[in-house]
């Protein structure tokens, strides 16, 4: 079990609070439509901090202005993918940002079991770290 | 009068004696900057009895090529062309007879672009601020701000990472970053330092930082400080499932040992690398080379920045260290709180902010811009706002400098009466919940008071923190805030 605040994988811009209701998820998306972003839906079993291509739940909705309808998509992936980690990212294409501007998580599996630091010792008092999700043991799909 | 003309005929210009300044040329009013040109602009006080276009000359002149006396030298170059021109001078509102502060003026100097070598601030300032703030002819000076042309700016790698790469390297989107200053900053040993570090991220900060002065001191020698560090922010990072760093401060005595520091920072996994202002611009260039080479984001503290940036009358305005070291390659640098402990007028601030992230900025003189700016591309510089800033200033803190800035809260971390790990979460929190207010339309700035209130009902660090800090404010006059005029008194 994660000890932190939360017990829980606290990637992403809300982690520290309560999980969003749909009409919190809605209006975050309304705030990124707003702003003339592109939402996408991701989803993944391997948490890992530096794990940074989560699985597309299809392609960023770029034609999709309709908060509701992305809601839709939004509510679908977390059906398919009940146990998964699943995050809502907003593109912005503007010169000088072309990269995320949002990434929340609005799914998670039931227990979280974490991640173990690693220490290799090498030459003098030197250490090599690898945080290791105890999930990702077990193949892609079984992990929660 | 016929002394205050430019002398053209080369003969009587040339013969041995002293000229006024502006009998030599440095003073233009008709000329019309050239896109390529830099132009400054500098806040005056000249010494009695000397006219402000003389002093707006002189000041151009002593900034680029000319001495005290005439030297025929000048006729075996392409003098016209390296002479900068004082073009415009205008009275600073609210100075001068009937107010309390002696008559000043804004002078507008322009510089050739080939005056200068590309790629280096150092050759840069060596003209611009370098002897005309001991001239004589002027009691104080100031520059205020400056227009970098983009063919100059080309010349600059930059950033090292910058905003946007930063953001994706740390996987944090869409609020500010949070960090701490290590405290008490000296004394810690290099083991319980580690521990307010550890304390801090697994909290829910996503940096921690050494302070300006923590080098390799006998309490702690810096490689027990990284060691110690990096088992930190290791642990903590396996703690959440987030990324983690600690500013490693590499500032040392010579080039030889910060790129040693550097180098087993790098070594040891870190993210990011710290330095300060008073290592000198050389040097800072020097390491934002190494960490454009080794990936690492580079911190900028900027440490006495203030023994020439505060008075208004004299030393350089804060603006102008923004865009030197956003030329220069830093990451971070920092700029303000507005409502922490250290000197910021809000519109000043927001005029840095806009400095280091936009990547065009319009002329704002209410902020301070005296000059439109493209920034050819160069990266971003977050901005860090540090000192004297606690959870419950939450709203204004995100309305006053938004989401691209690094809130550290050094004290309001470590300070939290149930523990660092309380302070963090209580921040993290804070901040959270003011995102997701202010993204769902609230109000933030008249109802962020309530928006933590009601956070704290479920978040008890949240309400020990707002107890604990709730009425602190510091609230001072800023020494330094905008001097414009609706309608400029423009002498074009």
């Amino acid at each position: 079990m994660m000890t932190n605040h939360g017990n829980r994988l606290t990637q992403g811009q809300f982690s520290f609070l309560p999980e969003l209701t749909d009409k919190q998820i809605t209006a975050q998306i309304e705030y990124a439509l707003s702003k003339n972003w592109a939402l996408g839906v991701e989803y993944t079993d391997d948490p890992h901090p530096r794990n940074t291509y989560w699985e597309m739940y299809g392609n960023p909705m770029f034609d999709l202005k309709d908060a509701s309808a992305i809601l839709t998509e939004v509510n679908a992936c977390r059906k398919t993918f009940p146990r998964h980690y699943i995050r809502v990212t907003a593109f912005d294409a503007t010169q000088g940002v072309e990269s995320v501007q949002m990434s929340y998580i609005v799914n998670r599996p039931k227990t979280e079991p974490g991640f173990g630091l690693t220490r290799q010792e090498i030459g003098g008092r030197q250490i090599q770290y690898t945080v290791h999700s105890y999930a990702t043991d077990k193949p892609e799909g079984e992990r929660y | 009068m016929t002394e205050d003309k430019q002398i053209t005929d080369g003969k009587k210009r040339y013969s041995a004696g002293v000229l006024r300044y502006k009998q030599m040329g440095y003073w233009d009013p008709h000329y019309v900057p050239k896109e390529t040109d830099l132009i400054a602009m500098f806040r005056m006080t000249p010494q009695e009895g000397v006219d402000s276009e003389e002093c707006a000359a002189a000041v151009a002149g002593e900034s680029s090529t000319a001495t005290w006396t005439v030297v025929w030298t000048d006729r075996l170059t392409a003098c016209d062309l390296y002479r900068a021109k004082a073009y415009r001078v205008d009275p600073v509102p609210n100075t001068g007879p009937g107010t309390k502060t002696e008559q000043q003026y804004f002078a507008y100097i322009a510089y050739d672009i080939d005056l200068f070598e590309g790629g280096s601030i150092a050759n840069l300032t060596a003209s611009i601020i370098g002897n005309v703030f001991g001239f004589k002819a002027v009691k104080a000076l100031r520059l205020e701000d400056m227009r970098i042309p983009v063919a100059y700016l080309k010349t600059f790698q930059g950033p090292a990472t910058g905003v946007v790469v930063e953001r994706e390297r740390l996987d944090k989107f869409g609020r500010p970053l949070l960090g701490a200053t290590t405290k008490p900053k000296l004394g810690l040993s290099g083991r319980n330092y580690g521990r307010v570090v550890y304390e801090g991220l697994k909290g829910g900060l996503d940096f921690m930082k050494d302070d300006e002065n923590i080098n390799s001191q006998p309490f702690m020698h810096w490689r027990d400080r990284f060691l110690y560090c990096m088992e930190a922010v290791n642990k903590a990072s396996a703690a959440t499932g987030e990324v983690k760093g600690h500013y490693l401060n590499v500032t040392a005595g010579t080039m030889e040992e910060m790129y040693a520091r550097a180098e087993f920072a790098k070594s040891l996994g870190s993210v990011i690398i710290m330095i300060d202002l008073v290592i000198g611009y050389t040097a800072i260039q020097s390491m934002a080379l190494w960490a454009r080479k080794n990936d690492m984001i580079l911190h900028l503290h900027r440490a006495g920045n203030s023994t020439y940036s505060r008075q208004k009358n004299h030393g350089m305005n804060f603006r102008v260290i923004c865009k030197w070291m956003r030329m220069a390659g830093v990451d971070h640098i920092h700029a303000g709180t507005v409502v922490g402990k250290l000197e910021g007028d809000p519109m000043m601030i927001r005029g840095f902010y806009d400095t280091l992230l936009d990547t065009h900025t319009p002329m704002q003189l209410e902020k301070g811009l005296f000059f439109e700016q493209d920034w050819a591309s160069l990266n971003k510089v977050m901005p860090v706002a540090s000192g004297g800033i606690h959870a419950g200033q939450m709203h204004q803190l995100l309305t006053y400098l938004g989401d691209d800035v690094v809130l550290q809260f050094g004290g309001g971390t470590i300070g939290h009466p149930q523990g660092i790990q309380a302070g963090a979460t209580a921040n993290r929190v804070a901040l959270e919940a003011m995102v997701l207010a202010r993204n769902e339309g609230r109000d933030i700035w008249n109802e962020g008071p309530q928006i933590l209130q009601d956070a704290a009902k479920w978040c008890s660090p949240l309400k020990a923190a707002i107890d604990t800090w709730g009425d602190i404010s510091f609230n001072y006059e800023s020494t330094d805030t905008a001097d414009f005029a609706v309608t400029p008194t423009a002498s074009i």
